[in-house]
């Protein structure tokens, strides 16, 4: 018996009979904050909804505070889900919404009132009390969605991309929102999103998915710098990635010498660990773009486009322009293949 | 020239529709004993009249009964089904669709002589029961057609919601589905009612001694007496059916579930 809060063995998920997620192993802390990151239709979805109980696995088996639910039916588990699109009841106030669950339990009114003020007040929703669902911006409508699940206090908490919906200053503003929550009251989350940086900004650690299946687990740092595979490398803005043979690179457009020994079957440089401006090989510039901090470059090279940032100290070289540059294996990650 | 032509169509649609229901009412109005147009002088007499004759009051309230218990046996089994349908991929849905819809195409003379020989006589069955499961069946296409429309938007993730706060799958739908569908249902029920108190061919062939609803009662009547109560009679429930349909529109928006 290992001492893991949710704990998922040898989890199959089907849709009449096309597997979605094979063999599921999966092991999440007590108040640990969980990210399932991945591309779309890898399954992320699908493994929350067998947490939740609103789909039974194939085989396999799941544990939750020691206990097998596998079979317990979601409304007996315990756990909330906060859904992408909210799934608010657009028939009942905010205060209502939040309230239905602890109706539900048949708490004394007393006690339901103050649940539900509290649980208004820690997502900031504080007087929209009388507010319909349809009358709330999409980020009160979510922190409604959040403050619903939270007054329930389950055990595990689940969001499926809950911050998509939002625009760029919103989500952020959430992202620290819902951090901050989840310190507050230790509730285990599982956030499930498609979104690199909002992976490594929420997650104490990552589960990154592939067709169904865990690519690499890890803490954010963890993916960041040491990705193991060319899609995990992918996935955590390694954009340039070549095969290689001996000392030389190579990818279907073409071959590279670079003069070191390869150390594994993929190497991979994000854009900043490509040098620009000085190097032993030339390209030519097809694409540029100004990025504040630095200059983005696409490179037209023996190796296909080559993605590299230049710092903004580097002249300006415009498109169509030979530039040298160089792939130095220092900054190379080394990956499986 | 255009304009003429487009306005003299509209004018002459307007005359075919609502002119026999203009006629109907004067017709009522008149002071003479015939049923005649133009009137033969004023007087709401047989407006008044029509509250004293028996046998309306009797089959008025037959079709009254008719139409509210038909309609709400309608919606009990209809609501279900309609959700069925918009949740489900069931087998063979596409055929209890066409099924639903049948009543809908099928002339009610021949739905009317296949209740009576096929169920009414067989099975024996009372003139007023053999009246009611009629109506149900009548107006059991609208019910699920127009809640199955209230359906149509309305996610199921709100009730995957309910159940993960503790809900039931019943309760789920008792505390989610039914609000959300709310004026669907009261939609249906207007709809139902107005088409099973209106329904002739069906209760013709069903209707037996002492048992007739207001429609039929009304033919009947019109055999034997030719007076003017029967156009102030029609003019009243014309206006019954105006008013319900008003406040429905009113209340819900009611035309666009039709
Ligand atoms: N109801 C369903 N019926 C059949 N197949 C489904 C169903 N839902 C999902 N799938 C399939 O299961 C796989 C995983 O889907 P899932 O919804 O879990 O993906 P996801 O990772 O959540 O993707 P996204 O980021 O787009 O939400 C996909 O291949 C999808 O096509
Ligand atoms: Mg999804």
């Amino acid at each position: 018996m290992s001492d893991a809060f949710v704990e998922l063995k040898n989890l199959t998920l089907s849709y009449d009979n096309s597997v979605a997620v094979p063999a599921l192993d999966l092991a999440i802390n007590e108040g640990e904050l969980i990210t399932l990151l991945g591309p779309s239709g890898c399954g992320k979805t699908t493994t929350m909804r067998a947490i939740a109980g609103l789909l039974s696995p194939t085989s396999g088996i799941i544990h939750i505070d020691g206990r097998d639910v596998t079979r317990v039916p979601a409304n007996k588990r315990g756990i909330g889900l906060v859904f992408q699109s909210y799934a608010l009841f657009p028939h009942l106030n905010a205060f209502e919404n939040v309230a239905f669950g602890l109706r539900l339990q048949k708490l004394p009114d007393a006690d339901i009132r103050s649940r539900t003020a509290e649980g208004l007040e820690t997502v900031g929703l504080a007087g929209f009390d009388k507010r319909r669902p349809s009358e709330m911006s999409g980020g009160q409508q979510q922190r409604l969605a959040l403050a619903r699940s939270l007054v329930m206090r389950p055990k595990v908490l689940l969001l499926d991309e809950p911050l998509s919906n939002l625009d760029a200053r919103l989500r952020l503003e959430m992202r620290t929102e819902l951090q901050r929550v989840q310190k507050e009251t230790g509730v285990t989350m599982v956030f499930v999103t498609h979104d690199q940086a909002e992976a490594l900004a929420l997650a104490d650690r990552i589960v990154l998915m592939k067709a169904g299946r865990i690519e690499q687990l890890g803490t954010p740092a963890e993916l960041y710098s040491r990705p193991r595979t060319a899609f995990a490398a992918d996935f955590m803005g390694f954009e340039n990635i070549f095969h290689t043979s001996g000392d030389t690179l190579v990818s279907s457009f073409g071959r590279l010498p670079v003069g070191y020994t390869a150390p594994s079957a993929l190497l991979a440089w994000r854009p900043d660990a490509v040098t620009v401006g000085t190097g032993p090989h030339t390209g030519t510039i097809t694409a540029s773009s100004f990025a504040g901090g630095h200059r983005e470059y696409v490179l037209q090279t023996p190796l296909g486009p080559l993605r590299a940032d230049a710092p903004i100290a580097v002249a300006q070289v415009p498109i169509g322009q030979q530039i040298s540059f160089d792939l130095p294996h220092q900054n190379a990650r080394a990956l499986a293949e | 020239m255009r304009h003429l032509a487009n306005w003299s169509i509209l004018g002459l649609t307007l005359l075919f529709l609502i002119g026999p229901f203009v006629i109907i009412i004067l017709a009522g109005t008149s002071a003479g004993n015939n049923l005649a147009f133009p009137p033969e002088g004023m007087s709401m007499k047989w407006y008044l009249k029509v509250f004293t004759i028996e046998s309306f009051r009797t089959s008025f309230a037959l079709s009254m009964a008719l139409a509210v218990f038909g309609t709400l046996a309608a919606l009990v089994m209809g609501i279900p089904a309609a959700y069925a349908l918009n949740r489900y991929d069931l087998p063979g849905a596409e055929t209890v669709r066409t099924i639903v819809a049948a009543p809908i195409i099928v002339p009610g003379i021949i739905i009317g002589l296949a209740l009576l020989r096929y169920m009414v006589v067989p099975l024996d069955v009372t003139v007023t029961m053999a009246l009611f499961m009629a109506h149900t069946a009548l107006v059991l296409p609208y019910a699920v057609r127009v809640v199955s429309s209230s359906m149509q938007n309305l996610r199921v993730d709100m009730e995957e919601a309910a159940v993960l706060l503790g809900c039931s799958r019943m309760q789920a739908f008792t505390k989610v589905v039914l609000p959300n569908i709310r004026s669907g249902v009261l939609a249906a029920f207007i709809l139902g009612f107005v088409t099973s108190f209106n329904q002739v061919p069906v209760s013709l062939f069903l209707s037996g001694p002492g048992v007739r609803t207001l429609p039929i009662d009304m033919l009947a009547y019109m055999e034997i007496t030719f007076d003017p109560s029967i156009a102030a009679l029609s003019a009243l429930l014309a206006f019954m059916s105006l008013a319900i349909v008003f406040i429905a529109e009113r209340l819900l928006g009611f035309s666009k579930y039709v």
